[in-house]
């Protein structure tokens, strides 16, 4: 597996799909931990009675149908699959409003879908999700992108309280890709992926929304600063170490 | 584009299409030798002279020369870590005026450092076309870039240009020097669309993704829920939005 993992982290982004299915069918006894660990372009549907877009993944699936959070039956149907409880299903409707005008503040379009379900210990998880298309032909409000699109998975597990105070440990895994094309510079492309973890504690006077709305909006905000400054800037930094801007050069010879 | 050492010490060869005989032979047109590759273990196994089928004409090679030597020049003060030759690719057989000819320029610069966790490379093709009957030479040129970062995470730059330009066809010293500023002054020009690309990302291209902030400049108000619902409803009632 630490290989296969190790493999995955240098593969260009773009033949992620392919690389995944590849070693999907050499490691067929590690295809659990591998679907669940390597990141996948979020794939969608439209949920038929709402007539809205929900994001699928693993925590809405069961075998293979998957359910909608907006009308919270599976697609397709299935004669008994997992439901949030009464109390956590109302916390996650209200958690996928919110969150839909979150996404339409910093996304100006988009589609997003949260999904809870209670886990062992009496806590809960709950897993929040955002696809934007970007390019000129999707959602890209100023036409810069050929092609574009960025993928977020939140997954908050919170604790059960404790004398007021719960706590919550977040992972965020954000895929991206952005490609510009035009006739003076040709074609730049831009992928990539990156994962980070935060675990926070928080009173509850405030709402579990609240608090889980709050880390994300810090790790989003985390995470698309450091793609553009550190990430990507270190890709800059290689190109400009393959060939140095001329004015440096211009600097190293004596008197030409 | 990869560049493997010759046994003997005499220098380097780089593999390209341009200079391909066989599956596994590469010639290295300024030392006139062939190259027998092992590409799966990427060594080069033995090194012959080429023949002089493989090579051009001598009226071929005095601008095949002349042009390497100005290369030569221009990498070494543009690229760092450059490798480059110059290929004939068409019309090897030419023996003089009244005929066209191609040549091929290829530009190769890389790093590897993955213990920075750190790879990228630069590789150009300048494709020549010496059109006798115009007395023009015509400049294609092919540039591909690539870098990629994967210190806990996994970042890919893949960039790619092309471009046209043309000259008159003169001497071969005089064609190599014209062909060299054409190609210094492309791919200069270059290198800083891709400057100017990357300063773009923060504030421009990357806001068609997602914003720094909204739109109001503040953070999500998440703890103001009354907030959401009337804003929804007007926003429904209005009709805004997608």
């Amino acid at each position: 597996m630490e290989a296969a993992m190790g493999l995955m982290r240098r593969i260009h982004p773009k033949h992620a799909e392919t690389a995944l299915s590849a070693l999907l069918s050499l490691l067929p006894e590690h295809s659990t931990d591998l679907l669940s660990q390597v990141d996948q372009p979020l794939q969608v549907l439209c949920d038929i009675d709402s007539g809205k877009e929900f994001i699928l993944c693993e925590y809405n699936r069961d075998a293979d149908s998957y359910r909608s959070p907006w009308s919270n039956k599976y697609h397709p149907p299935l004669e008994d699959g997992p439901y949030p409880s009464p109390e956590l299903r109302k916390l996650e409707i209200e958690a996928n409003d919110v969150f839909a005008i979150y996404r339409d503040q910093y996304y100006e379009g988009g589609i997003s879908s949260v999904y809870m379900w209670e886990d062992e210990n009496g806590g809960f998880v709950a897993c929040f999700l955002i696809k934007k298309d970007g390019s000129k032909s999707g959602h890209g409000r100023r036409g810069y992108l050929q092609e574009g699109a960025w993928d977020a998975i939140h997954v908050i597990e919170v604790e059960p309280e404790e004398e007021g105070t719960a706590r919550y440990c977040l992972t965020s895994t954000i895929m991206l890709s952005l490609t510009t094309d035009d006739k003076s510079s040709g074609r730049f492309s831009l992928s990539g992926s990156i994962r980070r973890q935060m675990n926070m504690d928080f009173s509850v006077a405030d709402g579990h929304l609240c608090n889980m709305g709050r880390m994300i909006e810090e790790m989003e905000s985390k995470l698309r600063n450091s793609l553009d400054q550190v990430y990507f800037g270190k890709t800059k930094e290689m190109v400009c170490t393959l060939r140095p801007p001329s004015e440096v050069i211009q600097m190293r010879l004596p008197d030409s | 584009m990869i560049c493997l050492e010759i046994p003997g010490g005499v220098g380097d060869v780089l593999i390209t299409s341009s200079g391909e005989l066989s599956e596994t032979e590469y010639l290295d047109p300024r030392t006139a030798q062939v190259a027998i590759i092992d590409h799966v273990k990427q060594v080069c196994t033995e090194v012959r002279p080429a023949t002089d089928e493989e090579l051009p004409s001598p009226y071929v090679e005095e601008f095949r020369c002349a042009l390497d030597a100005e290369i030569i020049k221009y990498v070494d003060e543009a690229y760092p870590k450059g490798i480059c030759s110059v290929y004939c690719i068409g019309g090897k057989d030419v023996e003089g005026p009244g005929f066209d000819f191609e040549l091929a320029v290829v530009i190769s610069a890389a790093r590897h450092s993955p213990q920075n966790f750190c790879n990228g490379s630069w590789r150009s093709v300048w494709n020549v076309e010496f059109k006798d009957d115009l007395q023009m030479l015509e400049v294609r040129g092919k540039l591909q870039v690539g870098a990629h970062y994967f210190e806990e995470g996994n970042v890919q730059l893949d960039a790619s240009h092309e471009c046209k330009d043309s000259t008159f066809f003169q001497s071969p010293e005089d064609s190599a020097i014209s062909i060299c500023n054409i190609i210094r002054h492309h791919e200069t020009e270059y290198l800083t669309s891709l400057q100017v690309s990357y300063s773009n990302l923060p504030d421009t291209t990357f806001k068609d993704l997602r914003r720094k902030l909204p739109v109001t400049r503040t953070l999500f108000p998440w703890h103001n829920t009354m907030q959401f619902s009337l804003t929804r409803d007007i926003t429904k009632e209005l009709g805004i939005g997608k």
